[in-house]
């Protein structure tokens, strides 16, 4: 199992260095930055001495080499848009992020879940069907129509939720600003949390579906009610436990795809996180802010899968039994 | 619940009836199935795929998988009736009055569990013992079952264990609660022949020991020779003989059970060809009129054709068969001799 971490670090460092190596041509091949920091009655000389103080006369090795010793420090220089620092800017803004994606993960799992399996027990009542379709809604609806039919009803027909914006925040150990600590706050993560884990939702739903309706078929199942075990136990312990490998992948990936595509929700209700510090730096050409938004984002992906690879370790026993306890013949 | 006297059998299965309905109409693949067990009884069912020999077991257990459905009939167990049950009542006399074995012990263990947490977790559904009770009776199991090192074995998980091993965890789940009868649904027919006598071996000791009766489906007549006290032969959903082990294997009177003798192959004997029953059985769609054996009987008269044959009594067996009363009479079958 050591091997196995070690051997998935280091291929995490290879895609890191990737995603580097492509955020670091957006420097190269995406215009000019001397052009983007000086005015246009700068002297050559100027330019040329700009040039050389930044390091862009290095060969394109040295200069990457540097870049990705910079990014691993968490330094990603200044933007060309505000002048303050990348990463600064980015600390700023990722706990509205965070905390907006985790609040839509545990709502597409604390709902989609429990719908999958329900729908997959009584595959034929009503209300699954009905939640089947409903379902179809949330995967083939895109997320600012969903989040601008929200706001029309509960905001501004309902006037029950605000519109946009993080309402009220409290700052936590002096730097991580929170919306846990408000009813305002609350309020105001309730429709996009909904906005953005909808599409989560109704694809989890599916997926426990369909992994229910596979388990219940197999002979361990059969043979659970067979030894007498309770409903309660063969689904929820026995049947459930079995749907979680597909499921845990799925989450996993998802939950890199929340943070990611947060930003079309962030838009859509003015949520002050790195997606829409994203969306403005395209807007502004300003490469340091999404290049250092890419390694993000590549780190985020990175972290996730390598807990998820750990996970299905914790779930599957199978997985675990190298050395040691390999299997043990004999009649 | 009616007194139980001693010589009241432990399972009564009267006229059950068990139906599949399907868009072109109801299929019947249990058709008017009568058989009781002894108390601390191994009655073997023989018969081939389709039979009906595995429905009628899990009818008896309660786990008919829909759209399969009892339609007639009556199932008591010590006196109870017990096919008409709500879920949750049944849920309680399996595992606790009735233990079940399938077929396939590599599939019947949940994999992400280990064999004492399934063990133990039986054990607590029936039993009112505490974790540490259930885990000392769940190692005592696995001794039982001839698991060497069980204290050790008991953290492992299935898929650490080989298929006869296995098997040996899946008939200690099925006693943990000491059934009265156990359904082993062809419970060797996935393992290795030079397990399968071990196994085979093993249920009849444990049974014998702790006095459980067992329906042992299997359509492998050698070991219902070597191991049951009565057998049951289906044929096309219906019993066509039933009676002492012994005298079905000596002295079959129906002919479906001579050609089911006739084509166990014996050491010693050279044939050129293996003997066989020609044909097949009818499918449940296509069962004809009269005797459903008839296209494949080489014995059958008019009345065969039209009328069914119900269960007549022979000697100490009953067999369906309206020649019921000659069939042992040294009458060649097939083509080659039945050497008993």
């Amino acid at each position: 199992m050591i091997a196995f971490i070690l051997r998935r670090l280091l291929q995490s460092i290879a895609v890191l260095l990737t995603v580097g190596l492509v955020a670091f041509s957006l420097f190269r091949y995406v215009g000019d930055p001397i052009n983007s920091m000086v005015g246009q009655d700068t002297p050559a000389s100027e330019r040329e001495a700009l040039r050389e103080r930044l390091g862009l006369n290095d060969s394109p090795p040295i200069q990457f080499l540097r870049f990705i010793g910079n990014a691993a420090q968490g330094k990603f220089g200044l933007s060309y848009r505000t002048s303050e620092p990348v990463g600064r800017m980015i600390v700023e803004r990722l706990p509205a992020t965070l905390e907006l994606s985790f609040c839509a993960a545990v709502f597409a799992l604390f709902v989609g879940v429990p719908m999958g399996v329900y729908t997959g027990l009584y595959p034929k009542h009503w209300s699954s069907r009905l939640m089947q379709a409903v379902s179809l809604i949330g995967i083939s609806l895109p997320t600012f129509v969903i989040g601008i039919l929200l706001i029309l009803v509960f905001a501004v027909w309902l006037h029950w939720l605000p519109s946009f914006g993080r309402g009220e925040t409290v700052m936590l150990f002096g730097w991580w600003p929170t919306n846990f600590l408000t009813v305002k706050g609350l309020q105001a993560l309730i429709l996009p949390s909904i906005t953005l884990g909808l599409f989560q939702l109704t694809l989890l739903m599916r997926l426990v579906r369909s992994e229910m309706l596979e388990v219940m078929r197999t002979d361990y199942i059969k043979f659970a009610r067979a030894r007498g075990l309770t409903n309660r136990a063969i689904n929820f312990g026995h049947a459930l436990k079995n749907t979680l490998v597909p499921v845990i992948t799925v989450t996993g990936l998802q939950l890199g795809a929340l943070i990611a595509f947060a930003i079309v929700t962030e838009t859509v209700f003015a949520w002050p996180g790195v997606g829409q510090l994203f969306i403005q730096s395209v807007q502004f050409s300003d490469i340091p802010v999404m290049a250092a938004y890419l390694m993000l984002i590549g780190l985020l992906f990175v972290l996730i899968n390598l807990t998820v690879d750990l996970l299905y370790f914790v779930v599957d026993p199978r997985l675990r039994s190298q050395g040691g306890t390999a299997r043990v013949a004999g009649h | 619940m009616a007194a139980a006297s001693n010589n009241q059998p432990l399972l009564e299965v009267r006229n059950l009836r068990v139906e599949f309905p399907t868009r072109r109409g109801t299929l019947l693949a249990v058709d008017d199935v009568s058989f009781d067990i002894a108390p601390g009884e191994v009655l073997g069912v023989v018969g081939e795929s389709g039979a009906g020999k595995s429905l009628t077991g899990n009818a008896i257990i309660g786990l008919l998988e829909p759209p399969g459905r009892v339609a007639g009939g009556e199932i008591r167990l010590e006196g109870r009736r017990i096919d008409n049950l709500p879920y949750e009542q049944m849920r309680k006399i399996r595992g606790a009055r009735i233990g079940a074995i399938f077929q396939d012990p590599l599939t019947s263990l949940n994999p992400l569990y280990s064999v004492g947490r399934q063990l133990v977790e039986t054990i607590q559904t029936h039993k009112p013992l505490s974790a540490a009770q259930a885990r000392t009776r769940a190692i005592d199991l696995l001794k039982e079952v001839g698991i060497p090192g069980a204290e050790m074995r008991i953290d492992h998980y299935p898929h650490q264990f080989s298929g006869g091993m296995r098997q040996r965890v899946v008939i200690a789940l099925a006693l943990c609660a000491d059934p009265r009868l156990i359904v082993a649904d062809e419970p060797t027919t996935a393992l290795d022949v030079s397990i399968q006598a071990q196994i085979i071996a093993l249920l009849k000791r444990l049974c014998r020991e702790h006095g459980t009766a067992v329906m042992l489906v299997t359509h492998d007549m050698g070991v219902i020779a070597e191991t049951a006290d009565r057998v049951a032969v289906m044929y096309a959903g219906r019993v066509a003989e039933i009676g002492p082990v012994r005298d079905v294997v000596k002295h079959a009177r129906h002919p479906y059970t001579k050609g089911l003798m006739g084509s166990i192959p014996s050491l010693g004997v050279r044939t050129d060809r293996l003997t066989q029953i020609d044909g097949a059985m009818p499918r449940l769609t296509e069962i004809p009129s009269g005797c459903a054996f008839n296209p494949r009987c080489t014995f059958k008269g008019q009345r065969c054709l039209v009328e069914r044959p119900n269960l007549m009594p022979a000697g100490d067996t009953r067999a369906a068969c309206w020649l019921h009363d000659r069939g042992g009479v040294g009458a060649p079958i097939l083509k080659e001799t039945v050497d008993a």
